[in-house]
């Protein structure tokens, strides 16, 4: 048994060194050369030079020259990403998606017949998406228009040229990044 | 619809592509053939055994291979307590992180111990970037290396006769991380950072957002950890949000690589057990049994979210308003993988043991949740967790020829061997002590005040809160209906006991069943024999799987996902 704990202890030691020290640092390191961007956070920069956020991470919008993120859980808080992890029956639930679904119909003036699409009104599982429906962008193009002075298929052509299609057509779903499309609608506000 | 097919075809193809050559390289691995022995690997290995004085070629009883696991799961466990309760007075501890207290710590460490990866901390608050990287990737590999040693013991215990001895731990494990888990983990991490997962040792990066607000972009090695996390079944994110962080599963492409990886090596050690036995149908027969509940659980699970949640309809937001396949319950979802992705996932974290999310599982509709906890509950043998899921599936083989011989009246043989009264003593214990502890833990929560506090749902959902929250323990599978507080002493001591159970009462009679199985030899197939391959003992399994799991939890159930899939039909809110 002596011989076993000796093994053991050890064993621990050399492991623990191996896979929890120099495996990550090796990653770590070959991350940075090879993949240095993706490894920082895919950081966006803005045409004057700020960084402005992350590709991959949601922000709120709430601006109506904007496009808006999904609700999240934590308000795109990037040290507390998570779900409502509320039940489907959940009271609380239907009281929340009630009033965002009232929200966004008021915000964007809709018809009574027009639907509003269930993903900008769920809270994503993260808490960060970063993307919204194709459906979801569209609804609100009109209102971006209107308070940026475009034309609606201004808008359009910009939510459409960051429209991402799901990978090798069957992986994922079709989808907007929203942060990038509102820098693009910055850009295009801007004299060249 | 159809991409939803082609990806579940395209990914468990893939799965079923891998299954043979993984089998192969697992056996020349195990089986210790120099072939396997890479130039670069072999003199680490021998490196390895020289520090630590293993004697590779000393053969171990079974009691010697389980009491050498059961010593290095404690004396590694010590080393993380130690770990988490300093991390506050530690490097690395950029965001200031204090040391879990000791009931917290004590969860944690029995979790990632047990391969189970439950989490009563939250990643973001609760661990040091040193405690994340050293401590609880460490313990991915060798939990996860602990399993896979089981099932090769257990094989090894199969294919020889008139022997006490089931091999050398300390090697198996030491090849289980070298041969297997590292080089993998290597590769995969290294994709995942080309799609956009993070890698580096920085605290974040605080950002002004185009409104003028600030905003943190987290930092930490995530993808080192990323890629052992669903390699080794072990399924503890590095954020609260576990795989739906995008910095944890950043792409569609990366997702169905996780889901890959989950599924790759459970499916290999079939086919390492069929080589083991000398005969591939008997491995390719697991296989089988093992895709069919997986395709049940996964058709349902789709069937059940695409039909999307009627209180959301209520409430006005639009499940079926899109031009794609994007229709379906949105509420703790991530729009880039949409349900169908989503599900993909869901079933196979909680098919094998991993425990890793893309979704919120409790804001899944009753049905697909209760199909999510039925996975858990039938003992993760779908594929299962590395090594104890396929010595699961290989219990339930036993109790399908049992069942079958005393249909028939015959010896029970699996294999050659004969099936005695120890080794259905041994297997019905491995099956009583998991489910024992999912009814009992959930029942004693049910009468718990302090427990009921923790829960988010009421009604039926609650008592799923529980269930699956003892389900997840016992079966060493992580995941959570994550409204449950696991932060609160009454879960953290109950769902830490509850791991160790699932866990130890496992693998112990296992291994016993192994060392007994290896002194037996082995008889000629005759005319009697009662055949363990093909499709009429693939049905038996199946049907032993689901008639042992279905009488097992049906009654606890029916109060939880059931009814509350009922009232969900009869437009009720709680």
């Amino acid at each position: 048994m002596k011989s076993r704990i000796a093994i053991a202890i050890r064993l621990s030691l050399v492991t623990l060194l191996l896979v929890g020290v120099v495996y990550p640092l090796a990653v770590t390191g070959i991350a940075a050369l090879i993949f240095p961007d993706q490894a920082r956070g895919s950081l966006v920069t803005t045409a004057d030079g700020a960084v402005v956020g992350s590709a991959l991470i949601g922000q709120e919008f709430t601006s109506d020259q904007y496009f808006h993120s999904r609700p999240s859980q934590g308000g795109y808080d990037g040290t507390a990403s998570g779900p409502s992890n509320l039940g489907p029956l959940s009271r609380d639930l239907r009281a929340a998606v009630s009033e965002r679904v009232r929200a966004v119909r008021e915000l964007e003036d809709l018809a009574p017949a027009v639907p509003v699409p269930a993903d900008l009104v769920c809270a994503s599982a993260s808490g960060l998406d970063p993307h919204i429906s194709p459906e979801a962008a569209a609804l609100q193009a009109p209102r971006v228009a209107v308070a940026r002075n475009m034309r609606v298929e201004e808008v359009m052509r910009l939510v459409e040229a960051h429209t991402e299609p799901a990978t090798f057509g069957f992986l994922g779903q079709k989808r907007v990044n929203v942060l990038l499309l509102n820098i693009a609608l910055d850009d295009a506000a801007q004299p060249r | 619809m159809w991409s939803f097919l082609v990806l579940s075809v395209a990914v468990l193809g893939v799965v079923t592509l891998l299954t043979r050559p993984l089998g192969a390289y697992l056996t020349a691995v195990f089986s210790g053939e120099r072939s396997a022995r890479s130039r670069l690997i072999a003199p680490l290995e021998r490196i390895v055994y020289r520090l630590c004085r293993i004697t590779p070629d000393h053969e171990m009883d079974w009691a010697g291979y389980v009491s050498s696991l059961i010593v290095f799961n404690a004396v590694s466990g010590a080393l993380l307590y130690g770990l988490i309760r300093l991390q506050g007075y530690l490097p690395l501890n950029q965001s200031g992180v204090a040391g879990q207290d000791a009931l917290t710590a004590f969860n944690t460490v029995v979790s990632f111990v047990t391969n189970t990866n439950w989490q009563a901390y939250s990643g973001e608050s609760g661990a040091s970037t040193l405690s994340q990287m050293t401590g609880l990737t460490w313990q991915n590999f060798i939990s996860a290396a602990t399993g896979i040693a089981v099932m090769v013991a257990l094989t090894r215990g199969m294919a020889r006769s008139k022997t006490r001895h089931i091999g050398n731990a300390w090697v198996d494990i030491t090849r289980a991380v070298l041969y297997v888990l590292l080089p993998i983990s290597l590769a995969l991490s290294l994709v995942f950072v080309a799609q956009g997962a993070i890698q580096n040792l920085g605290a974040g990066t605080v950002i002004t957002t185009l409104e003028s607000d600030t905003q943190t972009i987290p930092g930490g090695p995530v993808a080192s950890q990323e890629a052992i996390k669903v390699l080794g079944t072990n399924g503890g994110g590095y954020f609260g949000a576990n795989s739906a962080h995008p910095f944890e599963n950043p792409t569609p492409l990366t997702n169905a690589l996780q889901v890959i990886a989950m599924l790759a090596i459970p499916a290999g050690l079939t086919n390492m057990f069929g080589r083991f036995v000398g005969d591939h149908r008997q491995g390719w027969t697991l296989f089988a049994a093992m895709l069919i509940l997986f395709c049940l659980s996964l058709t349902g699970m789709y069937v059940a979210e695409r039909a999307g949640n009627p209180v959301l309809e209520q409430a006005g937001a639009a499940q079926h308003a899109y031009s794609g396949s994007a229709s379906g319950n949105m509420e703790g979802k991530e729009t880039r993988l949409g349900v169908g992705d989503s599900v993909l996932y869901a079933t196979s974290t909680t098919a094998v043991s991993c425990g890793a999310v893309v979704a919120a599982h409790d804001s899944l509709t009753p049905l697909a949740g209760g199909l999510a906890m039925l996975n858990i509950m039938l003992g993760e043998v779908v594929f299962g967790g590395v090594g104890v899921g396929l010595a699961g599936m290989f219990l339930f083989a036993l109790l399908a020829v049992f069942i079958a011989g005393l249909m028939v009246g015959r010896t029970p043989e699996y294999l050659g061997k004969k099936i005695g009264s120890r080794e259905i003593q041994l297997t019905i214990l491995a099956v009583l002590a998991v489910s024992g502890t999912v009814l009992i833990g959930a029942g004693t929560a049910a009468l718990t005040p302090s427990a009921l506090d923790a829960l988010l749902g009421s009604g039926p959902h609650g008592l799923s809160e529980m269930l699956y929250a003892f389900a997840s323990g016992a079966g060493n599978n992580g995941s959570a209906f994550g409204g449950l507080d696991a932060a609160t002493p009454f879960y953290a001591a109950a769902i830490g006991i509850a791991m160790l159970l699932g866990r130890y009462l496992f693998i112990i009679p296992v291994l016993g069943i192994a060392g007994s199985f290896a002194q037996k030899k082995a008889a000629e197939e005759s005319a009697g024999t009662f055949p363990t391959h093909g499709a009429l003992f693939v049905t038996l399994l199946v049907g032993t799987v689901l008639i042992v799991g279905a009488l097992t939890f049906f009654p606890a159930l029916s109060l939880g996902p059931i009814l509350e899939h009922f009232l969900m039909q009869a437009g009720t809110v709680l």
